[in-house]
C-alpha cells in the first residue's frame, strides 16, 4: 500500500479500534454477539417506566454507578471504548496519545437529579427560576464541567494525554461518522500522525426517551424487547434507543508504517451533504444522501462495484429505511437489490451519538472476519424495500471494501468507506 | 501531503449583539463609545447583554420556521443570514450548495414554566420520578426538542438559507468557537474547501444556563462593570451575540469579485489545567507561536476575556509580558457582554471590519490604552469560563 491515496494525500489506516454497547463491553464481546444475531435491548430498570408509551432500550447498565448523570456514563464508555483502541494501537504511551481527539458527545445539561436538588433546598420558598437564582447561596460547582458541552471530551482528553483542543462535535445521529470524517481530514492536512476519533451516548433518562418519544420516533414493541428493533421490516415501527461507545486510532500509513504498526484496516473515504427540506426528514428525492454516498464513493477513489456490503443506517424508522432504500437503489442500481446490507441496530439499539463510530468499528470487525452480521427481527419483509438485508443468520464471505451509512435530524448525512489493507 | 497553503478571507460578516445588528451598527456604537445595554432586572442580581428586537421576517421568512426556534436558534439563523448576504451568497444556490459550515453551539433551552411546575409538585415527594414522566409526557411540547438540539441550529441554516455542502456542529463552549474557525480555515487553506460559513450564537436571557454559572459562582452580580474592573472576585456578564463569518480562499473571493475585510491568519488553541498561574503560561506558548505572524510593533487585542477574577487577570498579565511594544487591548465583554461560544468570532469579525475601515476602537474602560495608528493586524484572544485557551490573527486583507 502506498503512503498516499488517489488524491496524493496521506493514506489513513486504522490501529486501533475498541466498542462498548447494550451486547457488552470490547469487541470480542460485541461481534459474538452480533454475528450470533443476538439482541441487546431490555427492559428500562433504570427509572420508573410507568405511564411512558416505550419502555425498552439498550442500556448500557454493567458500565453505569447508581447516581451517574448522562454525561458520566457518556464518559465512562468512552473511557472504555478509548481504552481499548489505544492499547491496540500501542500509540504513544499511557496516559500520552500522540494526536488530536474529535468525540462525539450528547448533548448534555443539568438533569432533574440537579433540579429537584435546588428545589428541595429552596425550603420554604416556591421553587421559580427566580427564586432559585436569588436563593441561598448552596453552590454545586461541580456541576459546571460535568454539565458543560466540552465536559466528556475535556475528561477524555485527561485521561489519555491527548494534544490540543478537544473537539466536541455533534452531527446528531450522524455524529461519530462525522467525529471520524474530522480526523481523516486533519490527518490529510498533515496537522497530525495520529488522532482518536471516537463517539459516546449514555443518555438514557426520562426525559430524553419521552422527547424521542413524543416526535414519535421510538419503537413502542415494548412486549418483547428483543424483537422491537427491526429495520427494514414492514411492520417497523421506530428505532430503540440505546447507549454505547466506539473508538477508533486513526493514523497516516507512514506513521503507523515507521512504528512498526498493526493495520487493521484503511479509513479510505468519507463523505457527506447535507439536506435543506426539513428538520426530520430527508428530502423526498433522496438527493442529499445520494450526494453524501456519490461524495464517499469519490473521496476514497473506488466505483459503486468496489463495495461489498453496507453497514446499513438502519434505524427502523419508516422514514428512514425507506429513503436508504431508495438513495442506495440510486447509487447501486439493481445491483443493490442483491448487495448484501444489514443493521446493527436490531441487535445493539441506535446508539445516537455514538452510532457513527459503532458502525465503523462493526465494519471494520466485518471485514476482518469475513462475516456479516445479520439484520434480526426481519420476519415481516417490506415489498417496498428489496434488499438483501441478511435476515436474521450471519453470513460469510470476503469483504474488502465496506461502506457505512449515518444520519441524523438536521439533515446531516455522513458516509464513511472502509477497506482492508490491500494484500 | 499537502503543503501549499492558501490565504483565507473573511468576505462576509454577520454580527448581532445588544448594540445592535449587523456589522455596521455594532462598529459604529463601540467606535462612539455609546454605553452597554444592560438588562438587569429579568435575572437579578445578575445583568445581562439583551437580544435587540429583530425583524425575523427580514431572514427567516416563513413564520412556521420561526415557531420551530427556540431565541438562540432563531438569533444564529437570522445572523447566518447576514452573513450570507453581506457575502453575497444569498439566494446563490450553486455557491450554497458548496459552502460548508461549522457552527459553534451550545443547545438545550427550557420551556421554564414546564421545569417550574415539575419543580413545585417534585419538591421533598418521594414520587417525583413518576410525575416526572407524567408531567414531561404531557407538558412539553413535541418540538420543543428540536429547539433544543445543538446541531439544529446549522439545521435551521440549511433549510432557511440553503447552505448544504457540508454542515458540522462543534460544542464545547468558548473553545467551540474558536475551533470551529480554525478547523475551517484550515480545510480553506488546505484546499478541502473553498468556502464556508462559520458562526454561533447564544442567548443570554437563558435562566437555565445562568444557572448553570451562578451555582459554579461564575457570574457578576449588581451594577454593570467592565471586564477589567471586576477584580479578583469578578465575574461574566453574559451577552446575547449571534456571530457568523463566511470565510473563502483568497482565488475562490477574487474569481467571483467578493469583498474582503480581512485575512484570517492563524488561528491556534489549547488547554490548560487551570492551575493558578496555568492560563497565563498557556497563553504564552500559544503567542510564541503566533508571534511570526503578528506585524512588529504595539499590539491590538480583541479580548474575550470573561471578567472571572483568575483568568481575566492572567490573561492581561500574558498579553503584557508578550507586548513588549506596547500594548492596546479591548475587552468586548465590557460592551457586549460574554457570549460563550461565539465570542471569539463576534471578535474576530469586529476586528476585520476595523482592519477593513483602517480603524481600531476606543477603549473600553479607562485600563484600555489608545492606539498612535490603525493596526495591520490584530490578535483575538479566548480564554474560556472554565477551560480552553485560544488564539486568532486577523490581518489586512
Amino acid at each position: 500500500m502506498a503512503v498516499t491515496d488517489h488524491q496524493n494525500r496521506p493514506t489513513v489506516v486504522i490501529t486501533g479500534a475498541g466498542v462498548v454497547t447494550s451486547l457488552g463491553q470490547g469487541k470480542a464481546t460485541v461481534w459474538s454477539s452480533l454475528v450470533a444475531g443476538k439482541s441487546g435491548i431490555r427492559r428500562i430498570s433504570r427509572f420508573p417506566i410507568d405511564g411512558l408509551k416505550t419502555t425498552i432500550a439498550g442500556t448500557c447498565d454493567f458500565a453505569r454507578a447508581s447516581n451517574d448523570a448522562a454525561p458520566d456514563l457518556s464518559f465512562r464508555l468512552a473511557e472504555l471504548a478509548v481504552d481499548e483502541a489505544v492499547v491496540e494501537s500501542r500509540a504513544g504511551q499511557p496516559g500520552n496519545f500522540p494526536g488530536p481527539l474529535f468525540m462525539a458527545v450528547p448533548p448534555v445539561e443539568l438533569e432533574w437529579a440537579g433540579r429537584f436538588t435546588l428545589a428541595d433546598e429552596l425550603l420554604n420558598s416556591d421553587p421559580t427560576y427566580p427564586a432559585i437564582m436569588a436563593g441561598p447561596a448552596v453552590m454545586h460547582p461541580e456541576w459546571l464541567a460535568r454539565f458543560a458541552f466540552g465536559g466528556v471530551a475535556e475528561r477524555i482528553a485527561d485521561r489519555f494525554g491527548t494534544k490540543g483542543s478537544p473537539i466536541s462535535l455533534s452531527t446528531a445521529c450522524a455524529s461519530g461518522a462525522t467525529a471520524i470524517q474530522l480526523a481523516v481530514e486533519a490527518i490529510r492536512r498533515g496537522e497530525c500522525e495520529a488522532a482518536i476519533a471516537a463517539g459516546t451516548d449514555g443518555s438514557i433518562h426520562a426525559e430524553a426517551l419521552i422527547r424521542f418519544s413524543l416526535l414519535s420516533a421510538l419503537s413502542t414493541s415494548n412486549d418483547v424487547p428483543e424483537a422491537a428493533s427491526k429495520p427494514f421490516s414492514k411492520n417497523r415501527d421506530g428505532f430503540v434507543m440505546a447507549e454505547g461507545a466506539a473508538a477508533l486510532v486513526l493514523e497516516s500509513y507512514a506513521h503507523a508504517k515507521a512504528r512498526g504498526a498493526t493495520i487493521l484496516g484503511v479509513l479510505a473515504g468519507c463523505g457527506e451533504r447535507a439536506d435543506s427540506f426539513h428538520r426530520t426528514r430527508s428530502n423526498p428525492d433522496g438527493k442529499a444522501i445520494i450526494s453524501a454516498i456519490e461524495n464517499a464513493l469519490g473521496d476514497a477513489g473506488v466505483a459503486p462495484s468496489a463495495i461489498d456490503y453496507v453497514n446499513a443506517h438502519g434505524t427502523g424508522t419508516p422514514e428512514n429505511d425507506k429513503m436508504e432504500h431508495l438513495a442506495c437503489a440510486a447509487v447501486f442500481g439493481e445491483r443493490m437489490k442483491t448487495l448484501p446490507i444489514s443493521s446493527n441496530k436490531s441487535m445493539i439499539g441506535h446508539t445516537l451519538t455514538a452510532a457513527g463510530a459503532v458502525e465503523a468499528v462493526v465494519s471494520l470487525l466485518t471485514i476482518r472476519n469475513g462475516m456479516m452480521p445479520p439484520t434480526i427481527n426481519h420476519n415481516v419483509p417490506d415489498p417496498l424495500i428489496e434488499l438483501d438485508v441478511i435476515p436474521g443468520v450471519a453470513r460469510a464471505g470476503k469483504i474488502s471494501t465496506v461502506m457505512s451509512n449515518s444520519f441524523g435530524f438536521g439533515g446531516q448525512n455522513v458516509v464513511l468507506v472502509v477497506a482492508a489493507e490491500p494484500a | 501531503m499537502m503543503t501549499a497553503k492558501r490565504d483565507v478571507l473573511i468576505t462576509g460578516i454577520g454580527l448581532v449583539t445588544s448594540l445592535g445588528e449587523g456589522v455596521a451598527a455594532n462598529l459604529e456604537a463601540l467606535n462612539a463609545s455609546a454605553p452597554a445595554i444592560v438588562d438587569d432586572a429579568s435575572f437579578a442580581p445578575y445583568p445581562i447583554h439583551p437580544t435587540p428586537v429583530l425583524d425575523l421576517d427580514k431572514q427567516i421568512p416563513k413564520k412556521g420556521d420561526q415557531r420551530q426556534m427556540e431565541p438562540w436558534q432563531r438569533l444564529g439563523t437570522y445572523s447566518a443570514g447576514l452573513a450570507l448576504s453581506d457575502a453575497g451568497l444569498a439566494g446563490q444556490p450553486d455557491l450554497l450548495s458548496r459552502t460548508h459550515m461549522v457552527v459553534a453551539a451550545g443547545g438545550g433551552e427550557r420551556d421554564i414554566a414546564v421545569d417550574e411546575a415539575i419543580m413545585r409538585d417534585g419538591k421533598a415527594n418521594p414520587e417525583r420520578e413518576r410525575i416526572l414522566n407524567e408531567r414531561l409526557s404531557n407538558d412539553i411540547r413535541p418540538t420543543l426538542f428540536l429547539a433544543q438540539l445543538s446541531n439544529l441550529l446549522a439545521g435551521n441554516i440549511s433549510l432557511v438559507h440553503g447552505v448544504t455542502g457540508s454542515s458540522r456542529t462543534f460544542m464545547g463552549e468558548e473553545a467551540a468557537g474558536v475551533d470551529a474557525m480554525r478547523t475551517l480555515s484550515a480545510r480553506i487553506a488546505a484546499g478541502q474547501a473553498d468556502i464556508g460559513l462559520v458562526g454561533g450564537a447564544y442567548s443570554a436571557a437563558r435562566a437555565d444556563m445562568l444557572l448553570l454559572f451562578r451555582f459554579g459562582s461564575l457570574l457578576q452580580s449588581g451594577p454593570h462593570m467592565p471586564v477589567w474592573a471586576r477584580g479578583a472576585d469578578g465575574g461574566m456578564i453574559t451577552g446575547s451575540v449571534g456571530a457568523f463569518l463566511v470565510l473563502e480562499a483568497r482565488e475562490h473571493a477574487e474569481a467571483r469579485g467578493a469583498r474582503a475585510y480581512a485575512r484570517l491568519g492563524q488561528v491556534v488553541s489549547d488547554r490548560s489545567n487551570r492551575a493558578p498561574g496555568a492560563v497565563k503560561q498557556r497563553l504564552g506558548e500559544l503567542l510564541q507561536t503566533i508571534a511570526p505572524a503578528l506585524p512588529k510593533g504595539p499590539l491590538a487585542v480583541m479580548s474575550g476575556a470573561t471578567g472571572i477574577g483568575g483568568p481575566t487577570a492572567e490573561e492581561r498579565a500574558a498579553l503584557e509580558a508578550f507586548a513588549d511594544e506596547g500594548l492596546s487591548v479591548r475587552a468586548t465583554g465590557s460592551r457586549i457582554g460574554h457570549a460563550i461560544e461565539p465570542t471569539a468570532i463576534a471578535n474576530v469579525a469586529l476586528s476585520a471590519a476595523a482592519l477593513h475601515h483602517g480603524t481600531f476602537f476606543p477603549p473600553f474602560d479607562p485600563s484600555e490604552a489608545p492606539v498612535k495608528a490603525a493596526p495591520e493586524a490584530i490578535l483575538v484572544t479566548s480564554v474560556g469560563h472554565w477551560r480552553g485557551e485560544g488564539l486568532a490573527v486577523v490581518a489586512r486583507a
